[in-house]
């Protein structure tokens, strides 16, 4: 079977167990809202936003959220050992990675189309005024921060302590993702805003995915060998 | 890609400091049925788990006819475990679809529609398997297990949860997986009713395996002679 159809077939089964039980999506978006309000009431003083607080908050919302989805996606394939069912497949396992990724990246694209303009209301930040890059800088940031997550979410899938070591271990591995997002962001939302900046921590996020996308599919097979 | 035989030779496998198979060595030929006895915790689990490659030995070998391990055999060994592999959430031909895509079976959907009838739940094939009974999860199980005809079948406690009617099935379904050249693995501790099925029996204690003579009497009788 083709490296590409296994990893399609892969994120299919999880979208449509995701419309079904809507769990993840829900679950995360509520997060990230809750999230975007309190920072809101910290942040925004007289109808005015602390600078760059728009960019941290957003990332910040991010970052938390999809833990929260990473951890729940893996959750589901061991609450009935489908985990296995998958690796006993005739398929590449960096497939299964590549299936699992792209899942989890579609879904916080999801809760991203929302919080998003959330933020840019709450913090008056103008989120409208360079779309493209910005799409272009949080696409590359969640998929960046979900293509580590995803290694250690499934490295941890048998760990007993698995929902506190996730978070542990990752965000001090994230840490250039999180600050190339919001830097990137910062200049693109600025009152003057540096899109040269803003394209510089675009292309170091895209190597950040590249090394990340990499490190992954070449452990993946290791990782889930017992 | 095919194999007529499983060899299992000083396998061993430990978890952290408890050794959970102790030099295991074991033969299986196409077209016979071997039962797995012992108590529980004596390795029955782990032995299925490393013949389906879930699990790496910590020493020893194990190849199929002369194979070694190979990602294309993956498509050759069917496992039904104690955990049935099955999402709650999609319903029993999803499932059961699922599994045939990702095994690269080019004619799905005419498996599902047998493996649902196998399974006495083609009236069932649309409604999610969370809302399914012990039973019936396990008879749509053993189908995803079988469904891309594998040679190596594995089976563990496949008798759990099921009613007379479906372990008579079962039964019948193993002897037909014999007929056309399966090589069986079952791990058990239904003994009434695999008595009669079986080619041979072996018993695992404490990680160890110990052979169970072929005489005469009861299975359970030759059964317990092993194990003092």
């Amino acid at each position: 079977m083709r490296f590409v159809e296994a990893a399609w077939l892969v994120t299919r089964k999880d979208l449509l167990i995701e419309f079904r039980s809507r769990e993840i999506v829900y679950t995360t978006l509520f997060f990230a809202v809750s999230c975007l309000l309190v920072f809101a009431f910290g942040f925004v003083r007289e109808g005015r936003a602390v600078e760059d607080a728009a960019a941290g908050v957003l990332w910040v919302a991010i970052a938390f959220s999809g833990t929260l989805a990473l951890g729940r996606a893996f959750e589901r394939e061991r609450q009935n050992e489908t985990l296995r069912g998958l690796l006993m497949a005739p398929i590449p396992r960096a497939a299964l990675y590549v299936g699992k990724l792209t899942g989890i990246v579609l879904l916080l694209v999801a809760v991203e189309l929302v919080i998003v303009p959330m933020a840019g209301i709450m913090f008056q930040a103008r989120m409208l005024e360079y779309p493209a890059m910005l799409a272009a800088l949080v696409l590359t940031g969640t998929i960046g921060f979900a293509a580590i997550g995803t290694l250690f979410a499934a490295m941890l899938v048998r760990t007993r302590s698995r929902d506190v070591l996730l978070p542990v271990l990752l965000y001090p591995v994230t840490v250039p993702v999180m600050i190339a997002g919001v830097r990137g962001t910062a200049a693109l939302l600025a009152d003057e805003p540096n899109l040269a900046m803003a394209r510089l921590w675009l292309s170091m996020l895209v190597v950040f995915d590249v090394m990340f996308v990499t490190l992954a599919l070449w452990t993946f097979e290791s990782v889930m060998t017992e | 890609m095919d194999f007529t035989s499983v060899s299992f030779t000083d396998v061993s496998r430990n978890f952290g400091r408890r050794r959970a198979l102790n030099r295991v060595s074991l033969r299986c030929d196409a077209g016979e049925i071997v039962a797995l006895l012992g108590p529980n915790g004596a390795g029955k689990s782990t032995l299925l788990s490393i013949a389906a490659t879930l699990l790496e030995p910590s020493s020893g070998t194990i190849r199929y006819g002369d194979q070694d391990l190979d990602r294309e055999l993956r498509s050759r060994i069917g496992l039904l475990a104690h955990d049935l592999y099955l999402y709650p959430e999609l319903t029993a031909a999803e499932n059961l679809r699922f599994f045939a895509q990702i095994n690269g079976l080019a004619d799905a959907g005419a498996r599902v529609d047998r493996a649902l009838a196998g399974a006495r739940l083609s009236d069932r094939r649309d409604d999610p398997v969370g809302g399914f009974s012990r039973g019936m999860r396990q008879r749509l199980a053993l189908e995803r297990a079988l469904l891309h005809d594998p040679r190596l079948v594995l089976l563990d406690e496949p008798f759990t949860g099921l009613d007379d009617a479906s372990s008579v099935a079962l039964v019948d379904r193993l002897r037909g997986l014999r007929s056309h050249g399966a090589i069986v693995l079952l791990a058990t501790h239904d003994l009434e009713v695999i008595e009669g099925l079986i080619d041979r029996a072996v018993m695992l204690f404490n990680g160890r395996l110990i052979p169970i003579d072929d005489g005469p009497g009861p299975l359970r009788d030759r059964f317990r002679r092993a194990g003092r």
